[in-house]
């Protein structure tokens, strides 16, 4: 049976691709990669029933099928629209979807705060790429944004209502990850918000993954929370035996503190998958093993060279050979200043992994008067 | 073999006896020595006198405040990932109940330092800034003795409190508080 498996030719922005009956647009257009994938914020291939609510992926279908060649009238969203046979697609060929993106993006940000530099998603957050590639400079919007009442989430999960950008990714993720579903989305419309019902923190064990699959710095690793930036900081591959999850996962480092694990991320923003199941991280994982000895340490995790957070790391330098002693007859060069000896920052005696929130001004002052 | 069009060819003649003596070159010599000191001096007075610097002079550094005296700095990093020299480091802490007076944002940087001997004064950290809080000023960075002189703590880049010392904030603001 599955030899004779139909495949359906699509053709996305002059792109052929042979894709399954059954896929989406999205997918198809991930299987070709690169510039021709519609950006997705709300579809996560990973859980079920995702997609359909942000329309950043919106594409232009201008020839139906081989049997219906008429273009649909309207844009469509590609993680919802499945491929048919001989359909073309446009997507970054298209002035209408260009458009019509940048609308979008206008509209999801009416309401975000536009707080990235106090964010910790800041350099990672999807919807930063999104406004920077097609959003517009400025917003038409006069008034007063959403604010909410602070609620507590846990000690694990910080819940930054006034980012959200509804996209029920976290709520898919407490209902087909977790056994019971303790936070969803109440009220309506422009009233949306994500919540616990009661403020009921969530004990579930793989309830972090919702600091992954969240695209903004709505929800984020309180145990993280303003230790670092993320471009700062070193991701490095590491994994260890667990029980409870595949134990892989990516360390996020400052020097040999470990200041934030998170699982692996593809080139898409999603968890990566091994043996076709996604590989999602327990809470044990990912808020209390903050230490280096306790993972085994792969490699640098590979960055994309255009990330901010490539930036400033050194891939496949070359140190210059030390020459000072050969020239100066085997004497080495005199130390004049040992900067631990003068600054604050990075102060070896402040373990800032072993806080369990957010460091305060008392962290850094206490440890001085010792 | 001549390696260059300009090679010159020595003069080898003996020298006449107006050379012998010296004295008319002397002479010549000591024209353009008296010329100079009546022409207008290329130094200054230092620091008695200083010298004017161009609006766009990039000078050291200010941690800016707002008008209520909270400082700006929100500890986001930017100007140490824009640092080509990586002078600037910080350390960002959460804001408490009680401290909302010294901090403008939810965040702030509890330590953020320069290294002096580090920075090439390039204004990216200026053009970097969201927040408005790192400026350039248009005084350079003072002399020292000693190299842990030059790791400027957070205390020493803050201006002054417009609240306790409102002279000092404008003239710490100095033309930048016009601009702004």
């Amino acid at each position: 049976m599955a030899d004779e498996k139909q495949l359906f030719k699509v053709t996305i922005d002059n792109i052929t691709v042979e894709v399954e009956p059954g896929t989406t647009i999205l997918m198809a257009a991930r299987q070709i990669g690169g510039d021709v994938t519609p950006p997705a914020m709300c579809f996560y291939s990973k859980l079920q029933g995702s997609g359909g609510k942000c329309r950043t992926c919106l594409v232009e279908v201008s020839k139906g099928s081989e049997k219906d060649p008429r273009p649909m009238p309207k844009l469509v969203a590609s993680c919802r629209t499945t491929v048919m046979d001989g359909m073309e697609v446009k997507n970054i060929t298209s002035d209408k979807v260009m458009d019509a993106r940048a609308g979008v993006v206008e509209f999801l940000l009416l309401n975000h705060p536009l707080d990235c530099p106090i964010c910790d998603q800041a350099g990672e957050c999807h919807l930063q790429d999104l406004s920077y590639e097609h959003g517009k400079e400025g917003t038409r919007y006069e008034f007063s944004r959403r604010t909410f009442e602070k609620e507590d989430f846990g000690p694990y999960i910080q819940l930054h209502m006034t980012r959200c950008i509804l996209c029920y990714r976290c709520t898919y993720v407490a209902a087909q990850l977790t056994d019971s579903r303790v936070h969803g989305v109440l009220d309506r419309g422009d009233h949306a918000e994500i919540s616990t019902y009661i403020s009921k923190a969530i004990t579930n064990d793989f309830s972090g993954n919702m600091i992954d699959v969240c695209p903004v710095g709505a929800l984020t690793d309180k145990t993280f929370r303003f230790k670092n930036r993320v471009w700062f900081t070193k991701p490095v591959q590491a994994h260890r035996d667990c029980d409870k999850c595949c134990g892989k996962v990516t360390l996020w480092n400052r020097g040999d503190e470990v200041l934030r694990v998170t699982a692996r991320k593809d080139e898409w923003g999603e968890v990566e998958s091994y043996d076709g199941k996604p590989g999602w991280i327990c809470n044990t994982c990912r808020f209390d093993k903050k230490k280096l000895s306790d993972w085994v340490i792969e490699g640098p995790t590979n960055v994309n060279r255009h990330s901010v957070i490539s930036t400033n790391h050194y891939v496949n330098g070359k140190v210059p050979q030390e020459t000072i002693a050969e020239v100066m007859g085997g004497r080495q060069p005199k130390l004049l200043m040992d900067i631990h000896d003068v600054s604050d920052v990075n102060d070896p005696s402040v373990d800032l992994s072993v806080i369990p929130g957010p460091a305060t001004g008392a962290t850094f002052n206490n440890k001085k008067q010792q | 073999m001549q390696l260059t069009q300009r090679a010159k060819q020595v003069e080898r003649k003996p020298m006449t006896l107006l050379e012998k003596i010296y004295l008319w070159n002397i002479a010549k010599g000591m024209l353009i020595t008296i010329r100079h000191l009546f022409k207008r001096k290329a130094t200054i007075k230092y620091p008695e006198e200083t010298r004017s610097f161009s609006k766009v002079f990039r000078g050291v550094q200010i941690l800016n405040r707002d008008e209520e005296g909270r400082e700006r700095c929100t500890a986001c990093g930017l100007c140490a990932v824009a640092c080509p020299a990586e002078a600037i480091t910080m350390e960002a802490a959460e804001r408490q109940p009680g401290e909302e007076h010294l901090y403008r944002e939810e965040k702030y940087a509890a330590k953020y330092e320069i290294n002096m001997l580090r920075c090439i004064f390039c204004g990216y950290c200026e053009e970097a800034c969201p927040k408005d809080a790192i400026y350039l000023t248009q005084t350079f960075a003072p002399a020292n003795y000693g190299r842990q002189g030059f790791i400027y703590k957070k205390e020493d880049l803050l201006i002054p409190d417009p609240k306790e010392d409102p002279e000092g904030y404008q003239k710490a603001l100095g033309e930048k508080s016009s601009k702004a």
